[in-house]
């Protein structure tokens, strides 16, 4: 049996597509899947964005909007939540950049199971089909919060409790099963599809980060399935899996014996991992964004390596930080709040390791490197109010506040979105094959980062105050003084400008897609894989004629004695061409 | 070379010959991960079933289906002969994967079907298991013990479903002829899950027929006694 | 060159908006003080790291800014610098841990000489329970709530029999004694949290939670459930009163214990009722169907408790207090010929037992929207037929007279009933008419109103 590696097989052997159909639409190439997740994503991570608008236009200017109430106030709050972790973070820093980068960045035609991915890619559009069809069954989308807690999610009094929860439980199943095809394809994919020289040192921080995220989100994505069938149960079949017996406006309901806080332990098994599945390939796209334009290889690159790998291991043993005033055996507290503190450790360090980055390097500011630096100082103050939340004794007063709010839109919405931003501009050239607006993207980097620094800050204050998450309205409260509802208008009005901002954004992105500048191969001058290909954009197949081979690791950055400041990772050593006074081959 | 030298490598530094990596591994070995992967996720759904069952075993009005004489699964018979169509089944495909590497199409093809009997039989049985149950009186929303077994062997049996529709194209390809090394590959794969399954079914068996004993040792172990 | 003159900017901004912020913890009104020095470590820690980061990093880009010739400086890593901040950092950890993990001992344990009190948590109300003179919180369980039950306790179990019920938001508490906090909640997840206590803790249907703390002042504290609990979960609120021991010996004992409320007098007589009812038929009617001329609502076919809870704000003015409401001030005024307690629960259980009348429709509108509008702000309390819920606290509303309706909602929006510090649930009205606008929107849900039965 001779068997021919599919990364080692000759470019004519390989199926090309014709027809349009087989080409853009049940394309079998990563790169076309990605944009495919990618757009789908932004489609629906664009739609969340109106939805917080429409929460902030209600929170700001109370009883203003007429078709802003109560009800619909609470599902477009569960939907912007649900869409922004799972259907826009999850699917587009995985779905999307995984399936686009991961090929290229270790140097092979494809994923290892091309077919799977295609299905991955059409088993999540379905999966937003159906969270969108939510909107319009009877009684409209749940309304129950994002953490879907039983039992109020089943019951009269939240919006949604009859289809629009069963909805939203299918909706993540079939999310979960296409998530689950994706990421063995990631995983699977790094692990053996590596081109040759490409040992595991060698590869960019980017896929270290996913591949750590894909492997958590196989392991933690369960916990959310095993608790979305036995929701569904406890709605459908009427067991009690999370229902204990209560009265629901004044009567007894059939059930006896379920626990809602085991809901609560199943849901944040998975989603205190998911926070990490979203920040991980986050921190590696960041960390490969700071180099290049850093012109520098990043700094301690091993010890980043490892902290993603410790920060995914712990992030398995942090997850009842979110339930200390759940109700949960209160001696828990201890526990999780030491393994919670630990795991700022080497978050810090990464922190620490992009600043050093930076120390000693030729900073080229760029569109992608302003969004990283927003990344460093966004991720910085979210990192730093996390430390609050994870300290058991001071969770107690800001648990369920805004300061909450505040936090995890710091890091998840802020500081992860300045990433996406990073990215896509980073990356680009090489998808479109052209070079943004320059001058479009900075006003976009400048008003996104200001704006939503001032939108988030303040909040953080309304959450000493006290205020809770999740009120339609505060009305008349002793302890709130008018002056925090002032507050909450200009939070409002900063937040509606960085909305209107990202038209900037969607307008530079169309409109170089046919006007922009032709970028030419490798614009940037960057070491990894993906940029070395022999077509700008990169065509079926990726490599033509021979996959690369690697000699170096991605950031052979401004190498003493070579000539350019950069080495791409597939070039000889005896290819490099050295300075003229320099001796061969001499480093520091 | 083990896992620490590959993770600690400085990679910015000339590799020697040990550290290179030898380029992409082969398209079996692949699938071998990627089951490997996939099992460990059936792995990790099971345990979270299992561990919020031990938790519900905790609560007052747990009834478990071992616990007294009249208990369902006082009596394990059933379950016994349920476990021995699954192993049947495993014991089949082993077989099956035995003489296909052998290069014999004849016995691997009826091995095969064997399989596919053996496994059909199991499913049917535990369908007739549930009959049974729902006609002692034991239904699905009576006690979360309950709804436990029928959600668990469920969730098993479409697990082997799904290996079914796997192993049916394994055999059509047998009968057609292919070549016997390359459905060799995928018996082997399939034999693996197979395996997986019956060990998966027999922790399952244990667990549902244990004592209240045991749950509030298994409890007390993973610190999941309950605090009321 | 801009981007360091922002982040520098970003950073005094940041530190200028805390210092200068008057959006700060409540002043403090419980025993845990040593929450708040944790936090105030910690605020220095990672304000530092904050201050010391950002600076560092936009010196750094001030500095190392791309110029010509410039090259980077090649450096993959540097183990004893990234070894010492490992150190530093894990040390700045331990020194914000340990203070939380000993504050923590002491939330997790109250002290053995705390007194009990239920918070009982429901859609979306609070209600207190007290122990009674035998120190021990009788047996409840969902199945013995009822209408005549509301806490659920177990009525065969002697340990209930002298629980002091508190049927009101507002909670009162003696200051300087600690209390342990029993928290039980009926349907969904609360949470009963007091910003000015520091102390939340949620309401787990299918068991009971804790909490202690110690309060520490006199004053009138909010209230707030910070667990999502459904549609009115902004609107349920209540008030914590810290008073002196006196004060509050004298407020607990005015309220009634758990076999007071299952006596027969506190059902009250409908024979001593129907006398009493002579004065109010001359305004109600004498089937209670009421009378516009009169600006007398119907009272017929209201229950029991609504009745008695708002005749019993009349008499202690909690409505009808303000100028804006004379039709209200009337009632109260009328208040005299019901001496007690005990009257009002007879004349109301005279008028609960009517026979209902039929009422004549004014008010036309548009009943579609009035529609959208009752399920979005009324039905989830009031019921989709509107036949209100004891559950809820939700009074009967289809059948009821549409032009009085009308007054009360406009009154509620306009606070001229439901703002009274003792009436505990009115003032939930006043937070969802709000999303009734206008006046055609009233006037479309009363339309809406009208067509219920």
């Amino acid at each position: 049996m001779n068997h021919i590696a599919f990364a080692d097989q000759p470019q004519e052997s390989m199926h090309h597509p014709q027809g349009f159909f087989s080409k853009y639409v049940w394309s079998l190439d990563h790169k076309v899947i990605a944009i495919q997740y990618g757009v789908t994503a932004i489609m629906v991570g664009v739609l969340a964005l109106v939805l917080s608008g429409l929460m902030r236009l209600q929170l700001g200017f109370p009883d203003t909007f007429s078709f802003i109430n109560p009800n619909t106030y609470l599902q477009f709050m569960t939907m912007h939540g649900m869409i922004m972790v799972v259907y826009l973070l999850t699917a587009l820093l995985l779905g999307g950049f995984g399936n686009y980068l991961i090929p290229l960045m270790v140097g092979t035609r494809d994923m290892v199971f091309p077919y799977l991915n295609m299905l991955s890619y059409w088993t999540y559009l379905l999966s937003v089909i159906v969270l969108m069809a939510s909107f319009f069954v009877p009684g409209g989308a749940t309304g129950a919060g994002w953490t879907l807690y039983p039992p109020h999610t089943l019951l009269p009094g939240t919006p949604g409790h009859e289809l629009g929860i069963i909805m939203m439980l299918v909706s993540l199943g079939i999310f979960i099963v296409a998530f689950t095809m994706g990421g063995l394809n990631y995983v699977t994919t790094i692990l053996q599809a590596r081109t040759k020289g490409m040992s595991l040192m060698r590869m960019p921080l980017t896929l270290w980060g996913i591949f750590t995220a894909s492997l958590m989100g196989l392991l933690a994505f369960p916990a959310l399935l095993v608790a979305a069938i036995m929701m569904m149960l406890d709605k459908l079949a009427g067991t009690s899996f999370f229902m204990p017996a209560l009265m629901s406006m004044g009567e007894a309901i059939d059930h006896s014996g379920g626990s809602p806080l085991l809901y609560q332990h199943l849901f944040w098994f998975f989603g205190h991992p998911e926070v990490y599945i979203v920040a991980l390939p986050a921190f590696g796209m960041v960390s490969d964004v700071l180099a290049t334009h850093a012109r520098k290889n990043i700094f301690g690159y091993r010890m980043m390596v490892w902290a993603i790998v410790i920060i995914g291991g712990l992030s398995f043993v942090v997850w009842a930080h979110h339930m200390y005033v759940s109700g949960m055996n209160l001696s828990f507290g201890f526990f999780f709040a030491t393994t919670t503190l630990i795991i700022a450790i080497p978050t810090a360090i990464k922190v620490y390791n992009w600043v050093l980055t930076l120390w000693r390097g030729n900073l080229h500011m760029t569109v992608p490197m302003l969004f990283a630096i927003g990344f460093i100082f966004t991720f910085t103050h979210g990192g730093l109010s996390g430390l609050f939340l994870g300290n058991v004794a001071i969770d107690v007063p800001l648990a369920d506040t805004y300061f909450v709010v505040a936090h995890f839109h710091m890091v998840m919405g802020v500081s992860t979105v300045m990433v996406l931003f990073a990215a896509i501009y980073h990356w680009y050239p090489l998808i479109s094959g052209r070079m943004f607006n320059t001058a479009l993207g900075k006003w976009h980097f400048w008003v996104t980062f200001v704006g939503t620094y001032t939108t988030f800050l303040p909040m953080h204050y309304l959450g000493f105050l006290g205020l809770p998450r999740r009120y339609f309205s505060m009305g008349e409260a002793a302890y709130v003084p008018e002056s925090a509802h002032s507050l909450n208008a200009g939070i409002s009005i900063s937040a509606i400008i960085v909305m209107l901002a990202q038209l900037l954004f969607i307008a530079n992105v169309i409109w170089s897609l046919k006007k922009g500048p032709r970028a030419g191969h490798n614009p940037w001058g960057a070491t990894s894989l993906e940029w070395q290909t022999p077509d700008v954009p990169p065509k079926h197949g990726n490599w033509g004629e021979k996959v690369p081979e690697v000699h170096r690791w991605a950031y052979d950055y401004s190498v003493p004695g070579v000539k350019a400041d950069f080495i791409p990772q597939n070039m000889p050593s005896e290819a490099v061409e050295m300075e003229d006074d320099s001796p061969q081959g001499e480093r520091s | 070379m083990s896992l620490i030298a590959k993770l600690t490598e400085k990679s910015w530094e000339p590799a020697h010959t040990g550290v290179m990596h030898a380029g992409p591994g082969q398209p079996q070995t692949s699938k071998k991960i990627a089951l490997g992967i996939f099992m460990v996720i059936i792995s990790v759904l099971f345990t979270l079933f299992f561990l919020t069952f031990i938790t519900h075993s905790q609560y007052p009005g747990f009834q478990a289906l071992a616990a007294e004489p009249w208990s369902p699964f006082y009596n394990t018979g059933r379950l016994w002969m349920n476990t021995a169509l699954l192993v049947g089944a495993s014991v089949a495909i082993h077989a099956a994967l035995i003489s296909a590497r052998r290069g014999a199409q004849g016995p691997t093809l009826i091995a095969l079907v064997i399989t596919l009997f053996f496994s059909a039989q199991f499913v049917i049985a535990q369908i007739w298991l549930w009959r049974h149950l729902t006609g002692m009186g034991y239904g699905f929303t009576t006690n979360p013990a309950n709804s436990y077994f029928y959600l668990l062997s469920a969730i098993h049996a479409l697990h082997l479903l799904g290996g079914v529709a796997v192993l049916v194209r394994a055999t059509w390809l047998n009968w057609q002829g292919t070549a016997l090394a390359r459905s060799a590959q995928s018996i082997k794969l399939c034999a693996s899950y197979w395996h997986y399954l019956l060990a998966l079914w027999l922790v399952l068996f244990a667990l549902m027929t244990a004592s209240p004993e045991t749950y509030n040792t298994i409890a007390a172990l993973c610190g999941l006694e309950v605090d009321l | 060159m801009v981007l360091v003159v922002i982040l520098v900017l970003l950073v005094l901004g940041t530190v200028i908006f805390h210092f200068a912020s008057p959006w700060w913890f409540t002043p403090l009104a419980s025993n845990w003080g040593s929450i708040d020095t944790t936090i105030n470590i910690t605020f220095w820690i990672t304000g530092l790291v904050f201050v010391a980061v950002n600076l560092f990093m936009a010196y750094a880009i001030f500095k190392f800014k791309h110029k010509k010739g410039q090259k980077s400086h090649y450096e993959p890593e540097n183990k004893k610098l990234e070894i010492w901040l490992t150190g530093i950092t894990a040390l700045g950890i331990a020194i914000m841990l340990a203070p939380g993990l000993f504050v923590w001992a002491s939330f997790v344990k109250a002290p053995s000489d705390a007194q009990q009190v239920e918070v009982v948590g429901k859609q979306w109300h609070w209600m207190y329970r007290f122990p009674g003179e035998d120190g021990e919180l009788g047996r409840t369980d969902p199945r013995f709530v009822s209408e005549h039950n509301p806490f659920g306790l177990d009525p065969q179990d002697p340990a209930g029999q002298d629980d002091i019920l508190v049927f009101s938001n507002i909670l009162h508490l003696p200051v300087g004694q600690p209390h342990k906090f029993w928290l039980r909640s009926q349907d969904v997840l609360h949470n009963f949290a007091v910003p000015h206590f520091r102390a939340k803790m949620d309401l787990v249907p299918g068991t009971v939670t804790r909490m202690w703390l110690e309060p520490t002042r006199t004053g009138t504290f909010d209230v707030v459930c910070m667990q999502l609990c459904g549609t009115a979960h902004h609107a349920m609120r209540g008030k914590v009163v810290v008073q002196e021991q006196e004060d509050f010996d004298q407020w607990l004992a005015s309220h009634p214990t758990f076999a007071d409320t299952q006596s027969r007098a506190y059902r009250g007589d409908q024979d001593i009722g129907r006398a009493l009812y002579a004065t109010c038929a001359s305004c109600h009617g004498q089937q209670g169907e009421g009378n516009q001329g009169l600006n007398a609502p119907r009272v017929a076919g209201l229950d029991q408790w609504y009745l008695e809870r708002q005749l019993a704000y009349y008499k202690d003015r909690v409505r009808g207090y303000n100028d804006g409401d004379t039709y209200g001030q009337q009632m109260a005024a009328m208040m005299a010929v019901l001496p007690d307690r005990q009257a009002i629960r007879n004349v109301s259980a005279y008028m609960a037992a009517m026979p209902e009348t039929q009422v004549t429709p004014t008010i036309t509108g548009n009943t579609a929207r009035g529609e959208r509008l009752y399920r979005n702000f009324c039905s989830d309390c009031h019921g989709s037929d509107g036949s209100g819920n004891y559950h809820t606290n939700a009074p009967r509303i289809s059948g009821q007279q549409d032009w009085y309706l009308e007054r009360q909602v406009t009154y509620f929006r306009d606070g001229i009933r439901g703002l009274h510090p003792q009436d505990s649930h009115g003032n939930q009205m006043v937070m969802l008419v709000q999303g009734l606008r206008d006046e055609q929107a009233i006037r479309d849900v009363v339309a809406y109103i009208n067509t219920l039965d």
